[in-house]
């Protein structure tokens, strides 16, 4: 994914990018996870830099290698996580994640996972919550080759606004070129209940408390079951006081 | 305790409440009834401050404070529980976790220490078994998946964990089979009836009041109490229905 040239609008990857604050970073830095024949491997990241921040990830995974990437994307600038999976025969490949943006800010989370060979599962959930006049992006492709049967993909997108004036870009796509395969993405943009958040009132907890109880189960999917989870959790925790 | 004078309120621009006055001493139990789209509901959003519940006219006064001037956050650490109608479910959130942050933020505006997870822990367990509630209930998330009775004897697990002066139940007992009401019931009694608390009862029917035993009951009929009375008011109403008791 990584390119030479800076992109531009055009370039589909980039098309809701802050060009100017990529261009101060550009060219990223390549980062390649490459796993084995059966191996297993897991990252947490955690994005939560004062200025602005883009990571371009490449993961290759060999035959029946897993693959578990969790991402919180709460840079205060500029924030970009850019991964690109190949799944080899039989690989499994985890991504959870969620992107809290305030202000002005953009946060993005691109991927693109290639399902090269029969029989790779890759599951990727993911959580926007965005407030102020921020965006949130997702843009999720995955592309199934020919012959690569068997295979199960899944993207579970959902982005809370916490105010009118956010904007949420969510973009599943799926390319398939190849017989008996199961895709599935659900992809939603919504608020937080205004009864729910009367009824944690109704009994003491100030609007902002009950806010953060009701976003902290709404991100929740994107870590469970990461070895690093309970880290995770705070992080966003603290990301999320300072939107509220 | 509370004082309502002559209240009156819209919900989306309609009239509802049209200068309803009631008056709630400690240690009492008042029971309201009336028929379906009285307004008995609304009167209770409005004491618990729901957004969207505008008051046009009158005022309340919550143990000598200005209730109306609250935030629904400051009306329950001040001591008023509202028991909802339908309990809302909050998934993703742990009743345990929710409860232990709601009574600790009260008892911090109220500048009492805040309960640490064992303490909290003692008391939900001690509330649960009044309400005849497994604590693995507790464990899971509000409301979510429970059944119309189990949410009505949650909302009593609350109350008993939260404390209030004053409850306001609306239609805890609807959804509730024989067992369950007088579950509820008891517990009730057991929580709130105490010289310095007291209960506002919403409901359309006797069989909770054989319960609680209510001192005063008033009919309310669109957006007014048009009836007041002692414990056999009920009884009156149950045999001869709302019209003729109302006329
Ligand atoms: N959120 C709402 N929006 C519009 N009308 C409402 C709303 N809530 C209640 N009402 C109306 O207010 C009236 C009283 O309703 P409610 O207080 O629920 O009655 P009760 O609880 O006595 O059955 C009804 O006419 C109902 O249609
Ligand atoms: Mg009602």
């Amino acid at each position: 994914m990584t390119v030479a040239t800076l992109p531009t609008r055009r370039d589909e990857a980039y098309r809701y990018a802050d060009l100017a604050a990529l261009e101060a970073l550009w060219p990223l830095p390549a980062e390649r996870i490459v796993l084995g024949v059966g191996e297993e491997g897991a990252k947490a990241i955690v994005v939560d830099a004062a200025g602005p921040q883009a990571r371009d990830i490449e993961i290759v995974l060999g035959e029946g290698a897993s693959y578990d990437l969790r991402v919180l994307n709460a840079a205060r600038a500029y924030g970009r996580v850019a991964v690109r999976v190949t799944l080899g025969k039989g690989a499994n490949f985890h991504f959870g994640a969620a992107q809290l943006a305030g202000g002005d800010q953009t946060l993005e989370i691109v991927t693109e996972v290639v399902h090269a060979e029969p029989d790779a599962t890759s599951h990727q959930v993911v959580r926007s919550v965005l407030a102020g006049h921020s965006t949130g992006t997702y843009l999720g492709r995955v592309v199934v080759d020919r012959g690569a049967i068997g295979t199960d993909g899944e993207q579970s997108i959902r982005a809370m606004l916490l105010d009118r004036t956010a904007t949420a870009n969510a973009r599943p796509e799926l390319e398939i070129y190849a017989d008996d395969v199961k895709c599935a993405h659900g992809c939603a943009v919504g608020e937080l209940s205004a009864e729910g958040l009367f009824y944690l009132q109704s009994r003491g907890l100030p609007p902002a408390e009950a806010k953060k109880l009701m976003l902290q189960a709404f991100i929740a999917e994107a870590f469970v079951g990461a070895a690093e989870e309970e880290r995770l959790t705070q992080a966003a925790i603290a990301a999320l006081e300072g939107l509220l | 305790m509370l004082k309502i004078d002559n209240l009156a309120n819209e919900v989306a621009g309609k009239p509802i409440l049209k200068g309803l006055s009631l008056t709630i001493n400690a240690g009492e139990i008042h029971a309201i009834m009336g028929p379906n789209g009285a307004g008995k509901s609304t009167l209770a959003y409005t004491l618990g401050g729901r957004p969207g519940y505008e008051v046009t006219g009158g005022s309340v006064d919550f143990e000598g404070a200005d209730l109306l001037a609250m935030e629904p956050h400051e009306r329950a650490a001040a001591g008023l529980f509202l028991g909802f109608q339908y309990p809302v479910e909050i998934p993703g959130v742990s009743n345990v976790q929710f409860l232990r942050e709601a009574l600790n933020a009260q008892r911090k505006s109220r500048g009492e220490a805040p309960l640490s997870g064992g303490e909290f822990l003692k008391l939900a367990k001690e509330k649960a078994g009044l309400l005849r509630m497994d604590m693995e209930m507790l464990k899971r998330p509000v409301n979510v998946g429970f059944s119309g009775g189990e949410k009505k004897r949650a909302e009593m697990v609350q109350m008993g964990i939260l404390d209030p002066r004053l409850a306001i139940l609306d239609e805890t007992d609807s959804g509730l089979d024989i067992d369950a009401l007088r579950i509820c019931g008891e517990g009730i009694n057991a929580i709130m009836r105490k010289p310095d608390k007291a209960v506002l009862l919403i409901t359309h029917y006797q069989r909770l009041l054989d319960y609680v035993k209510p001192d005063f009951v008033h009919v309310l009929v669109g957006g007014r109490i048009v009836r007041s009375g002692g414990a056999e008011l009920a009884l009156e109403l149950e045999e001869n229905g709302y019209e003729a008791v109302a006329a």
